[in-house]
């Protein structure tokens, strides 16, 4: 694929590739027939209703389940346990393995299964069914020096546990200034409006297919894990997420709920619908494990580093690896010579932790960013003029060159905007009142991510388009670039291309994860509208009735290994007023500036960069997880304690981006945009609320109890 | 029906009720414990309002019940009998097919939401939200220097509904995906075009 090939294809019409297009599902939203996972236009006769039992021990055995007084009640058709439940073939994914043995990993998962007439009914069993345990001590607290913990091969991503460079340790020793902070992000869970939710019914005398409208972020991944478990050919399954009610990572693999559904329609003989209570969320859909963070910064007076050091304490459970890749941003962001990042991670009797927005670079560039605030301080030099200093030519970790860089030029545009320059370094003097306020910046990156797609394109005798890919629009606008992307391919108008997406029916494609769905789905579709292009210049004569269709496949070309280091960037800028009386920090203004490729589609994008600042903010101030050590259980598991930021707590927040070209990456020449804004967003509003204090906190988030006390 | 331990009293446990909902009455059999969300999304097949929490912790099953808004995971189907219900399916003209309420344009040309979980019950929300400016009720931000509690007060009426008024009184309907400034600016586009 030459990379130039795609842009002298694009028309610059309106609803084409870079212009300002409004959702194509937008009217569906915004008068309630959109149709999430259970929400069928009428529920089908017969339909039955499921709710999960959670386990009540932190580590132990069921013993013996009693079923009794639940099957008594009125509606109930079933009870599924351990020992009743129908037999899964092997979980490639353990926890998908659901009441298939009798052991608890951790509290809340899920150890049987009630089935109903109704929710009401449903309910009322899973509460009447009584669970006896072996229960047996457990271990949920982390420490960085845990005896248990290790240096994994490879972290989330398939990225390297630990990297060393020179000596970095030495190199730290002999720096004239030295940075040695410990930072701490708090388990934090990722709660999408719409709960996991499954909606499964089995066709045929014989039960020959499986139908299942499930809440997911890939539908085809879905498919897979169900052919597995039921041990089905994958034609035998049907997913479907037409519309998902976010996901933020938590639907980006497949969930015991809907293996749950599949299994109890089964079982019953029933359509089934399963939505999971929102309590029960935050033991089974993953969370962002909590991190310990020890940075160290060695410079020279002038600011130049010498040293990065970054090490990432960590807990995964005690059935499946998962290590958020904390130290990996290190390896990108900053020149140095010497440089050491590890991540240690301690198995615990804790819920299985997964992908949370920006995995990773979320958590660890809020401990970097925050640390070069605190070098900046240390040397008496702007935190901008540091990045700047060491900005570095090669990516540090790779060597390798970057596709492109622009992270200065954010750092800039966004000191430009924001009024940086008339900025007084002095902390702790802006006083109105009762109120503190301070300004702070970070920076922010994310890794450019491509996976392998398929898709078709269909050329109609009306004049109109086709084209399918089973892409899924978790709220990013999915649905809408890819429309863009097609009218350019085929120099057609926006209304003439109609997009289908989220059905296993439709051309495979890879989830909507990582920042990667527009650049996989968009490249297939891309092809695929390109290859058309090429069939209709050779046909001749009237179209047949149904059309002419060209199909594409990217494994080839998307897999190929860059010789590029890939990645955007951003600036975040942040104003905040920190109550002195209350301890309250509230923020007055957000900024971020990115250089994320070229942008397909502004106004989505816009919405894409808001809300991960958004959430951003929801890290710095208000988001905040406990593993209970004594119950073994997230104490904050609904919206009343789990405090994701409301609308009081958001103010202007306004994103920018810089024109940036960029040749290596795919024919639309995009860089995901989906996570980077949360990225740097914490550190932002950490380092405003030192500038406005005079106070470091390095625990996040940020809210009165820890204010208060160091204010005193 | 069901009977006590006694096996003396009868004891009811589901009933009749009419429930008028966007101007057409459905008559039907409630478990007592059915809330009016799960009637409207299992019995009536109105999706449009959502089930975020069912604890009334997050809005996104806000309807309008007689005018004003209620989180509807918290009102029991059976207690709703002769109440007017609105919900998001409702606020456009006929069947949706008709024109969109003010609300549902602004949020389309402002790009007031993502997913689209939460926007049924943002839209009913604020349907609820403008109402109660117009009448005058004062909310946590509002200056206490000014209205008056006896009635419709001056700085009830719309145009009065700065940003940080209609965050506050949009604060109980969350958007995980962080479309707020987006959808203070379309409620403040309504506002400001209702009080022309």
């Amino acid at each position: 694929m030459r990379p130039t090939a795609a842009t002298s294809t694009l028309a610059p019409a309106s609803g084409s590739l870079g212009a300002d297009t409004a959702r194509l599902e937008g009217r569906d939203k915004v008068t309630g027939t959109a149709r999430y996972a259970t929400e069928q236009a009428h529920t089908p006769p017969g339909c039955a209703y499921a709710w999960p039992v959670p386990a009540t021990v932190a580590r132990g055995r069921v013993t013996a389940v009693d079923t009794a007084a639940a099957l008594a009640l009125p509606g109930v058709l079933a009870v599924l346990t351990p020992d009743t439940a129908p037999r899964l073939g092997h979980a490639e994914d353990p926890t998908l393995a659901v009441l298939q043995d009798h052991r608890v990993p951790h509290r809340g998962w899920f150890v049987a299964l009630a089935v109903a007439e109704t929710p009401e009914q449903a309910r009322a069993a899973a509460g009447a069914v009584r669970i006896s345990y072996a229960a047996e001590p457990h271990d949920v607290a982390l420490t960085a020096g845990h005896p248990d913990g290790y240096v994994p091969e490879t972290a989330n991503g398939g990225e390297a546990g630990s990297s060393r460079r020179g000596d970095p340790e030495a190199a730290f020793d002999a720096a004239p200034v030295r940075i040695d902070a410990a930072y701490r992000v708090p388990p934090l869970h990722n709660h999408p409006m719409e709960p996991h939710a499954a909606f499964a019914h089995w066709d045929g005398d014989r039960a020959e297919h499986l139908t299942v409208y499930d809440s997911s972020q890939g539908a085809n991944a879905v498919r897979t894990a169900l052919a597995q478990l039921f041990g089905l050919a994958e034609g035998r399954i049907t997913v479907i997420s037409e519309h998902v009610g976010g996901g933020f990572g938590s639907k980006g693999t497949p969930r015991p709920h809907v293996v749950l559904a599949a299994m109890a329609a089964r079982h019953t003989g029933r359509p089934v619908k399963l939505a999971l209570p929102r309590r029960q969320l935050s033991a089974v859909v993953g969370h962002r494990a909590p991190t310990l963070h020890r940075l160290r910064l060695g410079a020279e007076r002038d600011g130049t580093l010498v040293s990065v050091s970054h090490e990432v304490a960590t807990h995964t459970s005690r059935i499946k690896e998962f290590v958020e890749q904390a130290a990996v941003p290190a390896r990108v962001m900053y020149a140095s010579p010497h440089s050491l990042t590890s991540h240690r991670v301690t198995p615990l009797d804790v819920p299985t932790p997964s992908w949370m927005r920006a995995p990773g670079e979320a958590p660890g560039m809020y401990a970097l960013e925050s640390a070069m605030d605190e070098l900046a301080v240390e040397l008496g030099m702007d935190p901008i003029d540091l990045r700047v200093r060491n900005e570095p030519v090669t990516e540090p970790g790779s060597g390798l060159p970057f596709s492109s860089r622009h992270l200065v030029e954010c750092l800039r545009e966004g000191a430009r905007r924001f009024g940086w320059g008339d900025r007084d370094p002095r902390p702790g003097v802006r006083r109105e009142g009762d109120l503190l306020t301070g300004t702070g910046v970070a920076a922010a990156t994310y890794p450019v991510l491509v996976a392998p797609s398929t898709a078709s394109a269909t050329a109609h005798p009306g004049g109109t388009f086709t084209v399918r890919v089973n892409a899924t629009d978790i709220g990013t606008g999915a649905r809408t670039v890819l429309a863009q992307i097609a009218a350019g391919a085929l120099g057609a108008a926006l209304s003439a291309v109609r997009v289908e997406i989220g059905s296993t029916r439709l051309p495979a494609a890879p989830l909507a994860g990582g920042s990667s769905g527009t650049a996989s789905w968009g490249w297939a579709v891309h092809e695929a509208c390109a290859a058309l292009v090429d069939r209709l210049a050779d046909h001749h004569g009237a179209l047949p009735p149904e059309g002419l269709t060209a199909t594409a496949d990217t494994t080839e070309a998307a897999s190929a290994a860059p010789a590029f280091a890939r990645h955007a960037f951003g600036a975040h800028f942040a104003e905040v007023q920190v109550d002195t009386v209350t301890g309250e920090v509230q923020v007055r203004r957000l900024l971020g500036v990115y250089a994320a490729g070229r942008i397909l589609n502004p106004r989505t994008a816009r919405s894409q960069f808001v809300g991960g600042m958004v959430m951003g903010l929801g890290m710095a101030l208000t988001e905040h997880s406990t593993m209970d050590p004594a119950f073994g259980d997230f104490t904050e598991a609904d919206l009343a304690m789990y405090h994701v930021p409301a609308h009081a707590d958001v103010p202007d927040v306004d994103a920018h981006w810089i024109d940036e070209e960029d040749h290596y990456l795919n024919p639309m020449g995009s860089k995901g945009i989906g996570e980077i804004g949360i990225v740097g967003t914490p550190a932002a509003i950490g380092n405003a609320v030192h500038h406005a204090t005079g106070v470091r906190l390095r625990h996040l988030p940020l809210t009165p109890d820890r204010v208060l006390p160091a204010l005193a | 029906m069901q009977h006590t331990a006694t096996g003396t009293e009868p004891v009811t446990t589901a009933s009749g009720v009419t429930l008028r909902v966007n101007g057409t009455a459905h008559t039907l059999d409630v478990d007592h414990r059915t809330t009016l969300l799960d009637a409207l999304r299992e019995r009536l097949g109105l999706t449009g309002a959502k089930k975020g929490c069912d604890h009334g912790q997050c809005g996104a099953c806000t309807v309008l019940v007689d005018g004003r808004r209620a989180n509807s995971c918290l009102l029991l189907a059976v207690a709703q009998d002769g109440t007017e219900i609105t919900t998001v399916e409702g606020l456009a003209g006929d069947a949706g097919d008709g024109e969109l309420h003010p609300l549902q344009r602004a949020f389309l040309d402002r790009d007031a939401f993502q997913c689209g979980y939460c926007t049924p019950g943002q839209l009913c929300s604020a349907v609820g939200l403008l109402a109660e400016a117009a009448a005058g009720h004062p909310s946590y931000v509002t200056p206490p220097d000014t209205g008056s509690p006896d009635g419709p007060a001056s700085p009830g009426g719309p145009a009065g509904l700065t940003p940080a008024e209609i965050r506050e009184r949009l604060s109980g309907n969350l958007c995980r995906c962080g479309a707020y400034p987006r959808i203070v600016e379309a409620v403040a586009d309504t506002a400001a075009e209702a009080a022309r």
